[in-house]
Order: structure tokens, then C-alpha cells, then sequence
């Protein structure tokens, strides 16, 4: 059967903030009070280095034993007057792999914002977890050491500091499926 | 361990612009260079989060009705249906606008056009997909705006469309346009999709069949979402 054309993408542009970044609380998995709650923040950089404060940031990610569900996983967050993104989430379990591996524990992470005509698609691993990231078959599939470690989160007061680098030397590793 | 494969940008965004726009001048800092990574189709990329009627409420897509009067404008119903690339329709699909008023001012700090804002007008909305993958808006024409990219330059009359598909990684971002617009060869956000009958999808169609006597012009927009369905490389990766 032929495939149909897609719609093309279009970038948010800068006036988002009220029609996607309204309803409250859209950033937190679970409340901050929870036990096991962690935060994740960081920063959109452009390739001047610069924060981005008209970025948005979506998370998804398996319940806390590796479990992705209907209901829970998806959170958004836009980025604030100087450039941070944050969430309160827990931390994902593993999740099969392909080939009877299985991954590490991990977010896919979609960046979008003005000067974005797409959404950069990465993923967000957990620097606590080096056994599980030496078995991980993504990770392992990237030769390159600079681009594999863009993509570990570093460890912070209550959870864990990630920076996404659209680009230069140090630009985030981002993927097509 | 198996190497991930490498894309250009160029050779993986047939049907969508490149992230290096160059003519649309916030593109060149904000551009990734590097060639994309193939995951491979896991879970992960598989799953996407799942909407219902209690993530939406009645007057969420009526968007001349959540004020006290009515806006000013062309009252409007923008209408269509969402598919996958195999063309099957995609049900319960969240579906988030938003857009500038009648006059092509936005409500947000921000925009520092000097067209007047509409007290009765915010220009946001959200609804799901029926049991067809079909959805509806009430809305106003949103008017065409100036911007800072170059001398002069308008940006076409549009409505951002934010849709959420079966898969996380099937998500899309898009605006919406209205036929015959003059704007269309100067501005380089429409344009930054290259092929031309890509473009031709941004445009919605004017519709009789959505036009309501007496009442409302009837625009149709279908939707057609890519994602892990949609590439070449489903298979070899299990
Ligand atoms: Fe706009």
C-alpha cells in the first residue's frame, strides 16, 4: 500500500507559551513530596552557548519497574526567562531492548522552539546507573565518547542536571527513528 | 554491540523542513549539524502517552466562547481528520492550537505587534480525536502579523497545531494555512519545506460541506503523522 506524504512539521515559533505551557503542574509525574521523587532540570543551549528562554522541553518514560502505561509518563516543560526546564519525575525502570537486551533506564526527550522548524528528538540517561549503561544497546552503538556522554545526566541536589546543546562541539546527540 | 547508523538531516527530512533554514534567520544558531543517530524501535519509541475526555472539556474547542462576548473576526470551523502514514485514522489523538486574533496580535507578553488584543479572545484550544481520528475547532480567522526575519516581513495568516499520535516519537508540531494566500512565496517558514506538494499540505481547503448557513465559513485540514511506521527502516531493528 503507498504510503501517504506527512504533514510537515512547522516550529512553535516564540508566542507558545499560552496555548501549550498552561495547565498546571504539566511538568510533574508525580508530586514533589513523593518518595523516590527526583528533579530534572536543565538548560537549552544554542551554539553561542546561550540559554533558550522560548524553548519547551517533553519527556517519556517507563513507571518506576519498566512498565510504559497509558496514563502516566508524559510531562512538559517550558523553559523560563533563563533557559531552564525542569520536572519532577521518578526514575524509570529497564526496559526491554532489542535482541533480548535490555536498556538502561532512560527518558526520550523531544526539544522544540522557536528557530526550531522540528523537534530534536534525544534520550536522557542517569549517571548513577553505570552498570546498566555499559549493557545499554543504544549507548553502545555510539562510537563516538563525547556524543554518548551528551547524552548522561549528571548528578544534582535532588535528582539530576541535564543540558541539551542544539549544537557545536558539544551539541547533544539526536536521533531519527 | 551493533553500531547505530548515521542520517543526514537532508536524506531523513524528505517530507519536513531541515533543521539549517537558513532563509528563516533564528535557524542558524539554534540548528543541530551533526548527522542523526537510527535508533532502533523499541518501546521507547513504540509507546506514546494516552489522552481521554478528562484531558479535555467541552468548550476547550470552541474558541468563541470562552470569554464573556463574542470576538471580533471571521467566525470559522476548522475541521479534518488525523492518519497514520498507512492512512488509517488515529483516535483519541490530543490535538492542541493556538493562534493570534482576527487583528494578528497574540496574546503573550511578547508580541509587541501595535494591533489591538480582543478581550474576548484568548486563541488557545485542545480536543481529541473522535473514533475516525476526525476533530473540530470553532474558531475566528487568525489575521496575518509582521515579524523581524527580514524587511517587510508578514508571516501568512496561520493556526499552530500541536498533535500528539499513537507513538511519543510520532508527535508533531505544524501550522495550518488558508488557500491563496499571497504571503505564501515570501515567507520562509512555509517555505523551508522544500518539496513542493509537501507544502500544498500545510493548506487547508476551503469546504461547503463545513460551511454552516448563516453562520460559519468551513475550512478542512487533514492530517497525515509520520513516526516509526512511516520510515523505511521499520524492519531490520526487531
Ligand atoms: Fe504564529
Amino acid at each position: 500500500m503507498a504510503k501517504l506524504g506527512q504533514t510537515p512539521s512547522q516550529t512553535v515559533g516564540p508566542f507558545f507559551f499560552f496555548g501549550l505551557c498552561v495547565l498546571p503542574a504539566a511538568n510533574e509525574l508525580v508530586t514533589p513530596d513523593v518518595k523516590d521523587a527526583i528533579v530534572i532540570s536543565g538548560r537549552v543551549l544554542d551554539g553561542a552557548g546561550e540559554p533558550l528562554p522560548d524553548a519547551m522541553v517533553e519527556i517519556w518514560q517507563a513507571d518506576a519497574e519498566g512498565v510504559y502505561r497509558d496514563n502516566f509518563g508524559w510531562a512538559r516543560s517550558g523553559t523560563s526567562a533563563d533557559g531552564e526546564f525542569s520536572f519532577v519525575t521518578v526514575k524509570p525502570g529497564r526496559v526491554p531492548g532489542p535482541e533480548e537486551t535490555l536498556q538502561a533506564p532512560h527518558l526520550t526527550v523531544l526539544v522544540f522552539a522557536r528557530g526550531m522548524l522540528k523537534a530534536a528528538q534525544t534520550r536522557m540517561y542517569f549517571s548513577d546507573e553505570a552498570e546498566a549503561n555499559a549493557e545499554d544497546p543504544v549507548l553502545n552503538g555510539i562510537e563516538d565518547e563525547r556524543a554518548r556522554a551528551s547524552l548522561i545526566a549528571g548528578h544534582a541536589e535532588n535528582g539530576f542536571r541535564f543540558d541539551i546543546h542544539l549544537q557545536g562541539d558539544r551539541q547533544t546527540a539526536f536521533f531519527a527513528i | 554491540m551493533k553500531k547505530l547508523e548515521q542520517i543526514t538531516d537532508d536524506a531523513y527530512s524528505v517530507d519536513h523542513p531541515l533543521y539549517d533554514s537558513p532563509e528563516y534567520r533564528s535557524t542558524a544558531l539554534r540548528s543541530p549539524k551533526k548527522p542523526l543517530l537510527i535508533l532502533p524501535h523499541t518501546l521507547s519509541e513504540l509507546s506514546g502517552p494516552a489522552f481521554g475526555e478528562d484531558d479535555v472539556a467541552e468548550l476547550d474547542s470552541d474558541l468563541t466562547r470562552q470569554h464573556e462576548g463574542e470576538p471580533l473576526g471571521e467566525r470559522i470551523i476548522v475541521t479534518g481528520q488525523v492518519l497514520d502514514s498507512l492512512g488509517k485514522p488515529v483516535r483519541n489523538s490530543l490535538i492542541e492550537i493556538w493562534q493570534a486574533n482576527a487583528a494578528g496580535r497574540y496574546v503573550h507578553k511578547v508580541d509587541q505587534h501595535p494591533a489591538p488584543l480582543d478581550p474576548n479572545f484568548t486563541g488557545a484550544g485542545r480536543c481529541l480525536t473522535d473514533a475516525e481520528g476526525r476533530y473540530r475547532f470553532v474558531t475566528v480567522k487568525p489575521g496575518a502579523y509582521p515579524w523581524r526575519n527580514h524587511p517587510n516581513a508578514w508571516r501568512p495568516a496561520h493556526i499552530h497545531l500541536s498533535i500528539f499520535g499513537r507513538a511519543f516519537t510520532e508527535r508533531l508540531v505544524t501550522q495550518m494555512y488558508f488557500p491563496g494566500d499571497p504571503l505564501f512565496p515570501a515567507d520562509p517558514i512555509f517555505n523551508s519545506v522544500r518539496d513542493p506538494k509537501a507544502r500544498e499540505r500545510m493548506i487547508s481547503t476551503f469546504d461547503w460541506e463545513t460551511t454552516t448557513p448563516e453562520w460559519a465559513l468551513g475550512y478542512r485540514f487533514d492530517i497525515v503523522l509520520g513516526g516509526p511506521g512511516a520510515t523505511p527502516l521499520e524492519e531490520p531493528h526487531g
